[in-house]
């Protein structure tokens, strides 16, 4: 690393380049190599040695304690106290040093506000002054895009150049194409936990791509142009509440056809995993009505949704798709366990769940040492595919699909791919929600972009991406020439947090 | 354009609609209201109820006929019920529910005192609130250890089993040197004791920590149970006859009436017990301890990426809350009673409750503490008076306030996010 570089660091889901990170913040111990600072080898115990060497790191999931203020996290660790062994913490001068620093990049944050009421964005940014209030030199981003919107990624793009003119250095893993092209100076590839190559950021796309999983994939999805029949799934007017009671859907219509896939765009926590979540049965709707085939089905239990032939792949495959401690085969029957040929009254028929595990296993692709193996002991892509599996082994009527290559290794994703577009042609109403917008595009014949609990724009494949990324940002396209700066709502709403004025609209993505 | 804000995405509560908390809370106050001054009313008889200022029916006291006032403070808690229905700001949701529920507790009072024997119409204040805060002192001491344990991610279901540790080896330790304060010291390490059995296999080798509470309850109960028959029992004189800390009077405190009697002429530990809550409060809310003690609750891995030792700092309080249960529990046997059997009796589990009442602030589970203490006392006072009330229906009051309480209904009751929650690294 030089003074004053980006250095992108690319590498698949799961190639070793969180690890290494972790391992340069002193968080996981080498088992053996070591690490060198100016020429000096450095021994990290512990984050806080990493700190002292200059050493900062952005985590994909946010290291904020959501109850806390802006500047309590910010002074966590490194506290400014007085008042001797007693240690009375020092606020205003901790509130000053967070102004000062923001004030010196350009990153602007509310001392004051609480994480857990800020936007993805804005949290974002808090990690960063966190890391620049300790005088980092070297700045590591693990998967900062991951969770925001195009604009947003524009804006910290826009941070990054000034934080690198300023001198400092950066690391910025991903494993999105555009980005490390746009901004970085040097590209290192890792794949397994090997370095396999550095590129410059004049290297193709279809270089980096190759070079990352080792051979050339393709980025696209095949397909033929889908030919809709009836109207399979009609959402009309739905209201639905998250967790804490707040309102995460809000008045919802969508239509879903036999035969076409309907992509569902959006950044995390717009009301998408709600919005499916109802239409399982896994959550109160509280107005408007979702029928199948004509049938209203809101207020049935999930068990009905699926027997009446919906397919559903959870977002979470850990937590609700898969027994992690139970056998693959067993998992592959969760949904029709108690049905023949697999149970009857109440016994289970092991042969006839064995039996058909083994043909699961074969036609989907499943890398397993056996069918008696606990599910919790694959891959996570062979984990999805046991799901991708068990749901498509039903005939359907409709297949919902969420985040469906999510954590899962190239390979997997076009398998997957290929058997949604599949599941489509044998003309089953699809719908997929992902966000990965590249995944929504590639899949869907009908794009709906959810914003704040609505669906804020349907739109086809072929919409440029910046369209679709001003609408997962709420800007519609009649409003946009007037102006984001003066969108409703948009810099008025979060005090003192405003984005600073980023060079311009280029669209890097696709230099 | 570029130049584009980054909009919250934090979407405002919704409109609750009419039925807001406030509202719910007023139509209860509402109903409580009505009854006292209907019910309590009619029960209430023409008499004086005395309110007196001193330990006995002699002295000062506030007097006011029983009917009167039974339907008086139940009207002030309809009127309290009414406001709030009627829509009331959020701000002043404490202050009119403290008034209303008060009211509601004096419109009570009222009756009962009033329709107390010939010659027993009289209630002594400085009884009631120096045995409140006597009954209150190990719940205080308890719900504070449980604040320095679960604030920092581990729960802690072995408050009781600390308390009774503490109370044994006071005793024990106490009466063997005959000194008092080798006595506080061996109770707190009696306390820590219990604990380090709790951190060690709750940070160390991750085992369930509710479960692992009960255990070490349960060792407790048996080790000084056992201790006290084959020790104790056998020569009490040498073993079971600790030194107790007497009363000291504060200079010119003790003589404010009522207050002084009551709080200002206590022990050591009613002392010591009231201090602890104000400075774990500061500690945990305006010094570094207590920041990292809180991120450590909350969020143990973004603490550790900040260099926080997050297990170090578990097992600090985790042993520091032993030895407050552990001073808790000498607050009976150097103060109050020689040792017996299983002599917290359950408190230790009242004070897990008062902490979640409490919503696990110090200040907080002070005055839950103090609310079970007054239900406690309160019971004592009404057997004493041949109430109708049998006495086992206030003994329930802070159980059901309790379960009230967690199940959300004083507003929501929000546990540190990582309590409970063993922290591996990676």
């Amino acid at each position: 690393m030089e003074p004053g570089e980006i250095h992108a660091l690319l590498g698949e889901n799961g190639a070793g380049k969180s690890t290494l990170m972790n391992v340069l913040y002193g968080l996981y111990q080498p088992d053996e190599g070591e690490i060198l600072v100016d020429g000096q080898p450095l021994k990290l115990k512990g984050p806080s040695d990493a700190i002292a060497a200059g050493i900062g790191m952005v985590h994909q999931h946010f290291m904020l304690v959501p109850v806390f203020t802006v500047a309590e996290n910010i002074m966590l660790g490194a506290e400014q106290v007085k008042g001797g062994l007693a240690g009375f913490l020092d606020r205003r001068r901790a509130r000053r040093e967070v102004a000062e620093v923001s004030e010196r990049y350009n990153l602007r944050v509310d001392p004051d506000a609480v994480i857990e009421d800020l936007p993805v964005g804005i949290q974002q940014r808090v990690e960063i002054v966190k890391a620049l209030t300790r005088d980092v030199d070297l700045l590591i981003l693990d998967e900062p895009t991951a969770v925001l919107t195009p604009q947003e990624t524009e804006e910290l793009l826009t941070v990054m150049r000034s934080l690198k003119a300023a001198g400092k250095s950066i690391v910025f893993i991903t494993h999105k194409l555009g980005e490390v092209k746009a901004i970085a100076d040097r590209i290192t590839v890792i794949r397994r936990g090997k370095t396999v190559g550095t590129a410059s950021p004049e290297a193709s796309r279809d270089e980096l791509a190759a070079l990352m999983v080792g051979r050339s994939v393709r980025l696209t999805v095949d397909k033929v142009p889908a030919t809709p029949g009836r109207p399979v799934l009609e959402v009309s007017g739905l209201v639905v509440d998250d967790d804490r009671h707040i309102r995460a859907v809000d008045g919802v219509d969508l239509t879903v056809h036999a035969g076409e896939v309907l992509g569902v765009a959006g950044v995390q926590g717009n009301g998408q995993t709600e919005l499916i979540e109802a239409i399982m049965g896994l959550r109160p709707t509280l107005a408007g009505t979702v029928t199948l085939d004509g049938q209203p089905v809101h207020g049935w239990s999930t068990k009905k949704v699926l027997r009446a032939g919906v397919g559903y792949v959870p977002e979470d495959r850990s937590v609700d798709g898969l027994v992690k401690e139970f056998s693959v085969a067993e998992n592959l029957v969760l949904d029709i366990y108690d049905r023949p040929p697999f149970g009857k009254g109440l016994a289970l028929k092991p042969d006839a769940i064995a039996t058909s595990a083994k043909e699961r296993i074969e036609q989907f692709d499943v890398r397993t040492s056996s069918a008696e193996a606990p599910v919790g002991t694959l891959s996570g892509g062979n984990q999805q595919k046991v799901i991708v599996a068990r749901e498509l082994s039903r005939p359907l009527k409709l297949f919902i699909a969420a985040q469906p290559t999510r954590g899962v290794d190239v390979g997997s994703i076009e398998f997957i791919h290929s058997r949604v577009i599949r599941e489509r042609d044998v003309g089953t109403a699809v719908m997929v929600v992902s966000s990965e917008l590249d995944e929504v595009i590639g899949l869907a014949d009908r794009i709906a972009v959810m914003y704040r609990g609505r669906v804020i724009g349907i739109v086809g494949p072929d919409t440029p991406r910046e369209e679709i990324g001003l609408l997962m940002a709420g800007i519609t396209p009649d409003a946009a020439p007037a102006g984001g700066a003066t969108a409703p709502g948009a810099a008025a709403t979060d005090g003192g947090t405003a984005a600073p004025a980023a060079g311009g609209p280029a669209n890097e993505d696709e230099a | 354009m570029s130049t584009m804000a980054v909009e919250d995405v934090a979407v405002a509560p919704v409109d609750e609609g009419f039925w807001t908390r406030t509202r719910k809370v007023g139509a209860v106050l509402l109903g409580l209201g009505l009854l006292a001054a209907v019910l309590f009313g009619a029960l209430a008889t023409g008499e004086q109820a005395r309110f007196t200022l001193s330990e006995d029916s002699a002295g000062a006291a506030l007097k006011i006929n029983g009917t009167f006032g039974a339907i008086l403070f139940g009207i002030i808690t309809t009127a309290a019920g009414a406001a709030m229905l009627a829509g009331l700001p959020k701000r002043w949701f404490t202050l009119v529910l403290g008034v209303g529920l008060v009211a509601f507790v004096l419109s009570f009072l009222c009756w009962q005192v009033s329709a107390a024997p010939a010659g027993q119409n009289f209630m002594p204040l400085v009884n009631i609130l120096r045995g409140t805060f006597i009954l209150a002192l190990p719940l205080i001491f308890g719900a504070l250890a449980g604040v320095l344990c679960e604030r920092s991610g581990v729960v802690n279901v072995a408050i009781e089993g600390q308390l009774l540790m503490g109370a044994f080896s006071g005793a024990l330790f106490g009466s063997i040197t005959g000194n008092v304060w080798v006595g506080l010291v061996a109770a707190a390490i009696g306390g820590a004791f219990i604990s380090l059995l709790l951190a060690v296999f709750a940070i160390r080798y991750l085992v369930d920590q509710v479960v692992m509470g009960i255990v070490l309850n349960l060792l407790a109960v048996g080790v000084t149970g056992f201790l006290y028959e084959r020790l104790m029992q056998t020569d009490a004189e040498k073993y079971n006859s600790a030194p107790r800390f007497s009363s000291w009077e504060i200079p010119l405190l003790s003589d404010i009436p009522v207050l002084g009697p009551a709080l200002f002429s206590g022990n050591l530990f009613l002392y010591l017990g009231l201090l602890l809550v104000l400075v774990i409060h500061i500690a945990l809310f305006r010094t570094r301890w207590g920041l990292r003690t809180r991120s450590v609750g909350e969020h143990p891995t973004a603490a550790d990426t900040l260099g926080v030792k997050v297990l170090r700092l578990r097992y600090r309080n985790v042993l520091l809350a032993g030895v407050v249960a552990g001073i808790g529990g000498a607050s009976y046997t150097l103060a109050l009673y020689s040792f017996t059997k299983n002599m917290i009796g359950g408190k230790g589990f009242i004070a897990l409750a008062a902490l979640i009442f409490g919503r696990w602030s110090p200040t907080g589970a002070l005055l839950a503490a103090l609310f079970f203490g007054f239900a406690d006392q309160l019971a004592t006072y009404l057997g004493a008076i041949n109430s109708v009330i049998p006495s086992q229906f206030l003994a329930m009051l802070p159980y059901l306030a309790t379960i009230l309480a967690v199940a959300g209904l004083v507003g929501r009751v929000r546990a540190p996010a990582a309590d409970g929650k063993p922290y591996i690294k990676g």
